[in-house]
């Protein structure tokens, strides 16, 4: 039998809540040996489609493929599926050892067999020497190698991981970021894992899913999202970047902030209103005049490795990213090159001026990189002032 | 000054309380048969109360009575308990008042309507009659109620993830019930157990009601015992069940509820 490309396929899934529909329309599938993530704002759904995947959710319609064939009647204990829970759920009255050798004493396996591996996971989990602690005196980061470890133990065909790194503080969140993917790699088990957090989710996928209010927005390498955005929600959840409405004059012609650019994009209707993303790092500062876009800096702030700025133009509050300091008040052009002008079809998120305040929140967004898209220019010059 | 006033009030508090015990275990040791008057010290009545048969039965049915509905109402409550928080919404809140109502009704009325209802079924078996089984069903019942609430409360704060990671790695829903859930929920159902012990121990009105004429539990024995005349074996006896009652519940409070909540929670923040 020649293995199929798709281990999992989610086809049409929908999922209700007494009257709430959390999920809808969701079809999306997962390669063999593949990291896939789910990313998008709590509450999203990317617990619920992930739980559906452990069996322990059912959807309300729809169907769940795995290698062929379909498992929506296949309890949690028959999937070949293990997950890591979000607060880990060791089991608090067993140790270290006792919590990774659940899985194989219920499946019976020979004592001197857990032994060895119980050894070996500790070790790939970076705890060795640690098989009798009890687990709740381990730190945070250390029981969620116990609780990784636990799942891996059981050489599941996938590894389910609900934000893992969560409760973790950045250091140790960057570490076990790679910690994770190496694993993943050398193990060669697909993984499908679950965060808000979108630099998490570009660095460590092969493939991103952003999710949100229960729908799929977008899929695809996260160079793809991040370079090519579909709709206003995965280009503001993603980066922060410029966006603006427009108006598609003719194949690779647009005209947006009250000017005329060439573009790479075609195939859209004569006159038709777009979306216009563009990246504050694709924004090149230049001298005022010519034929660039005119500006005046409100506001600079050093980044580290380069200096923000934001930029009025035209009603409009940009936001650019340059090496060369800028004096706040000073006159600049703005250039864009064609191909880093992103246009994108309206779309119902088009008309949200901004994301909901919540929404926002949880995702980690602060409120500046939020506001500076829409904001009035009154108002952005006044905050700039501070 | 009000420091004063606040052990002044505790001590006032605690005499009202304590006195009656105080005076029945200090009478108990009264080599007079009056209630007034101080006859010198004795071991007496303690000694006659280890020598009466009535007594011996009643205590060996008080004890095998408290074990027994204890053993039953740890059962079905722990099941009930399991069963009452997987429900769900308006169900559930009916469900979990009608299980409570026993607990605030009045022991007369409960007594009474188990009588009533015996008496009815009595029509139906003819053979049976009011004794051992009666009083055995009559305290599991009552008892029943205790072990949910003390169970329902240890199921509420477990984490639902723990049964799932057990389904997860390979548990039947039977085997994660019994390896993982039952586990984390012990100390709450031991608590239970010895909860409805003590309830049985404790109970008057319901076994009066529902006992045979020939069964006597130790306290339906010193309510009749009383009835016919002072006898300074009550006091004894009345003095042994205050100090076992006592010391059950000392036992059943040093099961330190926060001691099992912290084994619970798993501390998720900072690396050491
Ligand atoms: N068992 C449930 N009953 C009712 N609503 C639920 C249940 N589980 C999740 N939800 C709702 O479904 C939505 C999606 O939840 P979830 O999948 O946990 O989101 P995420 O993991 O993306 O934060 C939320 O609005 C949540 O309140
Ligand atoms: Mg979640």
């Amino acid at each position: 039998m020649n293995e199929r490309e798709h281990l999992i396929d989610l086809v049409d899934i929908e999922k209700t809540f007494g009257t709430s529909t959390v999920l809808s329309n969701i079809n999306l599938f997962i390669r063999r040996n593949e990291f896939l993530t789910l990313l998008g704002p709590s509450g999203c759904g990317k617990t619920t489609t992930l739980r559906i995947i452990g069996g322990f959710e059912r959807p309300t319609r729809g169907d769940v493929i795995f290698d062929g064939k379909s498992i929506l009647n296949l309890p949690p204990y028959k999937r070949q599926v293990n997950t890591v829970f979000q607060k880990y759920a060791l089991f608090p009255n067993m140790n270290v050892a006792e919590n990774i050798a659940f899985g194989l004493k219920i499946k019976k396996a020979d004592s001197r067999y857990i032994k060895r591996r119980i050894e070996e996971m500790l070790k790939l989990v970076n705890l060795s020497g640690y098989d009798k602690r009890q687990v709740t005196s381990l730190s945070g980061g250390q029981q969620q190698r116990v609780a990784i470890a636990r799942a891996l133990v059981n050489e599941p065909s996938v590894l389910l991981l609900d934000e893992p790194l969560g409760a973790l503080d950045l250091k140790l969140r960057k570490e076990m970021q790679m910690e994770l993917k190496n694993m993943q790699k050398k193990l060669g088990i697909t993984f499908i894992y679950v965060t808000h957090d979108q630099e998490e989710a570009l660095t460590m996928s092969d493939t991103i899913c952003v999710m949100n209010a229960g729908v799929i927005q977008q899929m695809g390498r996260p160079e793809d999202i991040y370079n090519e955005p579909q709709n206003v929600f995965v280009a503001k959840f993603i980066g922060e970047n410029n966006i603006l409405d427009g108006v598609m004059r003719d194949d690779f012609w647009v005209e947006f902030a009250g000017k005329n650019f060439v573009c790479v994009d075609k195939g859209f209707a004569r006159d038709e209103a777009v979306d216009i993303v563009i990246r504050p790092e694709d924004i090149a500062i230049v001298a005022p005049g010519g034929d660039n876009l005119a500006g005046v800096v409100r506001n600079v702030t050093f980044k580290g490795v380069h200096y923000e700025m934001l930029i009025e133009s035209a009603g409009f509050v940009w936001k650019a990213h340059s090496t060369v300091m800028s004096q706040s008040g000073q006159e600049v052009g703005m250039r864009i090159a064609p191909d880093l002008i992103h246009v994108m079809r309206k779309s119902e998120y088009s008309f949200i001026d901004a994301l909901p305040e919540t929404l926002v929140e949880r995702a980690g967004l602060s409120n500046a990189e939020r506001g500076v898209y829409t904001m009035p220019v009154g108002v952005a010059a006044s905050s700039a002032t501070h | 000054m009000i420091r004063l006033l606040k052990k002044i009030y505790l001590a006032v508090m605690l005499l009202f309380m304590y006195a009656p015990i105080a005076v029945l275990i200090v009478y108990s040791f009264n080599a007079s048969r009056s209630r007034s008057v101080w006859g010198g010290f004795t071991l007496d009545w303690y000694a006659q109360l280890l020598r009466d048969k009535s007594i011996q039965r009643a205590l060996s049915t008080t004890l095998s009575l408290a074990f027994l509905s204890a053993l039953l109402a740890t059962i079905i409550g722990a099941a009930a308990a399991v069963g009452i928080h997987s429900m769900r919404g308006a169900f559930k809140k009916t469900v979990l008042a009608v299980t409570n109502i026993p607990v605030i009704m009045p022991d007369i009325v409960m007594g009474l309507s188990l009588l009533v209802l015996y008496t009815y079924l009595f029509h139906f078996f003819p053979g049976i009659k009011l004794g051992y089984g009666t009083l055995l069903v009559s305290h599991t019942t009552f008892n029943i109620p205790y072990v949910i609430l003390s169970v329902l409360p240890k199921l509420k704060q477990l984490d639902p993830n723990l049964y799932e990671a057990a389904l997860d790695l390979g548990c039947t829903p039977i085997k994660g019930f019994f390896k993982v859930v039952l586990q984390e929920i012990t100390s709450a159902i031991v608590t239970g157990a010895m909860l409805a012990f003590t309830m049985s121990l404790d109970d008057f009105i319901v076994s009066y009601f529902t006992k045979g004429d020939g069964d006597n539990t130790l306290s339906t024995i010193i309510y009749s015992m009383a009835r016919r005349g002072v006898n300074p074996k009550i006091n004894a006896l009345s003095a042994i069940m205050f100090v076992a009652v006592l010391l059950l519940l000392y036992v059943i409070n040093s099961f330190d509820p926060s001691k099992a909540q912290k084994a619970n929670g798993l501390g998720l923040e900072g690396e050491s």
